[in-house]
């Protein structure tokens, strides 16, 4: 019991210890949405290294994971990931001071796992119960912690400082990994990588034209996480969410006071 | 007398304009939230027609680029996407990669066109916001929770287009400028060469 208060002090000591020590984006840079991203040699290494696993590992196991399996039984599996997560999430919730989402997330899960069949379908969602979806990450929002840097991850692929704490606490945080009878140890994250492979066998084409067939593949990795991120995180706040709006007509200057370059008679849909 | 010739002539001249705008299919400067929506929901109907036609992956990318341009504002898309080099290129160099960008877009969305087959998509609502109007659709492909895509339309171009488009949050024009802008670089900055290779399908 007292070694386990002490882990948990020793996570948040590493938390703070983390979020603090890594650089800081200039406040005019960070809100005009710009991509922070200091340590982009590292990061670069370790893209390479994380595009070798996927070609050679993740991939083709992905893949014939998705062929071998039928596909009802990958979208079963899909579920019952996301269902073993869903009293972390309801912890994540409580810590964001969110006691209804928490009780949302309660409620799908008691629902998936009996009515459900131990989480193997997603009953909750056929009922039109609200959606969840969060993480330590998003607690760290809450509570005012900033993006930080973007990082990506050996294995796991695109984060940012911030991001990469709420993944190492939401390893510990599931209530599931502490109940006295469990089938095994780590199950969330097995499920979690199982989930990971179901979808990046379904949706390979896509996948694969972001990471072989794009001209940088760590800079359209990097965008595309920092956009869906920024968008998850702006969701019940409408003055981010539209600020995530630019406007090209503005911006490319068809305005000819921004634009001095521009000829204003010049029409675009001239042949 | 040169003042009556002139007179005749700009008399013809705006009977042709006003009949080309008459022509018009979608009433010009007039949106309304209706609109946008009527628009988007055109563009999803055009594209599932084109999945369920079962032609060739050739032709239906060639649908797909029709639609494109149909429905979207090409131009202010390109030249958002080619970004500060937009502002160099020359009025020839602007149209030629438009008219690239609009078969490299068709292309690189096209291909992938199996992801939707037996997908479902709910236009939800629009509104206004400040660079148009904004309208919201839910996407259900098989196998996996429902996604949001949104498209942003406007009628700047003198007709109700989409310029923008937004699949849970990651926003197309500014994802294809980071992919353009590297494109460039990889070919030393080269415009020209990077509008030869995208219409001949070479690239990265």
């Amino acid at each position: 019991m007292s070694s386990r208060l002490r882990l948990k002090h020793l996570i948040i000591l590493s938390v703070m210890t983390v979020l603090s020590a890594c650089a800081s984006q200039p406040a005019d840079q960070a809100a005009r949405g710009e991509v922070f991203d200091p340590y982009e040699n590292a990061n670069r290494g370790i893209h390479k290294f994380n595009l070798g696993v996927d070609r050679f590992l993740f991939r083709p196991a992905s893949k014939g994971y998705v062929k071998i399996v039928p596909d009802p039984m990958v979208t079963s599996f899909n579920h019952f990931a996301e269902n073993i997560s869903l009293p972390g999430q309801a912890v994540d919730y409580l810590l964001q001071g969110n006691p209804k989402q928490m009780g949302n997330a309660l409620l799908r899960f008691v629902i998936n796992m009996t009515v459900g069949g131990i989480g193997l379908s997603d009953p909750a969602s056929e009922l039109n119960l609200p959606p969840v979806d969060t993480d330590f990450g998003e607690t760290l929002h809450v509570w005012g912690f900033g993006e930080g840097a973007y990082v990506e991850l050996p294995f796991y692929g695109p984060s940012t400082t911030r991001d990469a704490v709420g993944v190492v606490v939401n390893l510990f945080s599931n209530p599931i990994n502490f109940t006295p009878t469990r089938p095994a140890d780590n199950l969330g994250v097995y499920a979690e990588v199982v989930r990971r492979m179901g979808d990046r066998g379904r949706f390979s084409d896509t996948v694969d034209s972001i990471l072989y067939e794009s001209a940088d593949s760590y800079a359209q990795a990097r965008t595309i996480y920092l956009q869906n991120r920024r968008f998850e995180l702006a969701r019940d706040d409408e003055d981010a969410y539209l600020g995530l709006y630019d406007d090209p007509y503005a911006e490319t200057g068809t305005d000819p006071v921004r634009d001095p370059y521009l000829d204003p008679y010049e029409d675009p849909y001239a042949e | 007398m040169p003042s009556n010739h002139l007179n005749r002539r700009g008399f013809v001249a705006t009977g042709l304009a006003g009949l080309a705008l008459t022509a018009l299919p979608l009433p010009a400067f007039a949106q309304t939230e209706a609109e946008a929506k009527a628009l988007v929901v055109s563009v999803v109907d055009d594209i599932n027609r084109v999945i369920a036609s079962g032609k060739s992956e050739k032709a239906m990318i060639r649908d797909f680029e029709k639609i494109f341009v149909q429905y979207a504002d090409v131009p202010i898309m390109a030249r958002y996407v080619l970004g500060a080099d937009a502002r160099s290129a020359s009025p020839s160099q602007l149209k030629q990669f438009t008219n690239a960008f609009q078969g490299y877009i068709a292309n690189k969305y096209g291909r992938r066109f199996r992801e939707f087959i037996g997908g479902q998509v709910t236009v939800r609502n629009a509104r206004k916001i400040k660079a148009g109007y904004e309208v919201r659709t839910s996407v259900k492909l098989q196998g996996s929770s429902p996604f949001e895509v949104t498209f942003l339309v406007s009628d700047k171009s003198g007709r109700d287009k989409f310029f923008n488009m937004f699949i849970e949050g990651v926003n197309m024009l500014l994802t294809e400028r980071t992919e353009v802008g590297a494109m460039l670089d990889a070919r030393g900055g080269d415009l020209n060469r990077l509008i030869k290779d995208m219409k001949q399908n070479r690239l990265s």
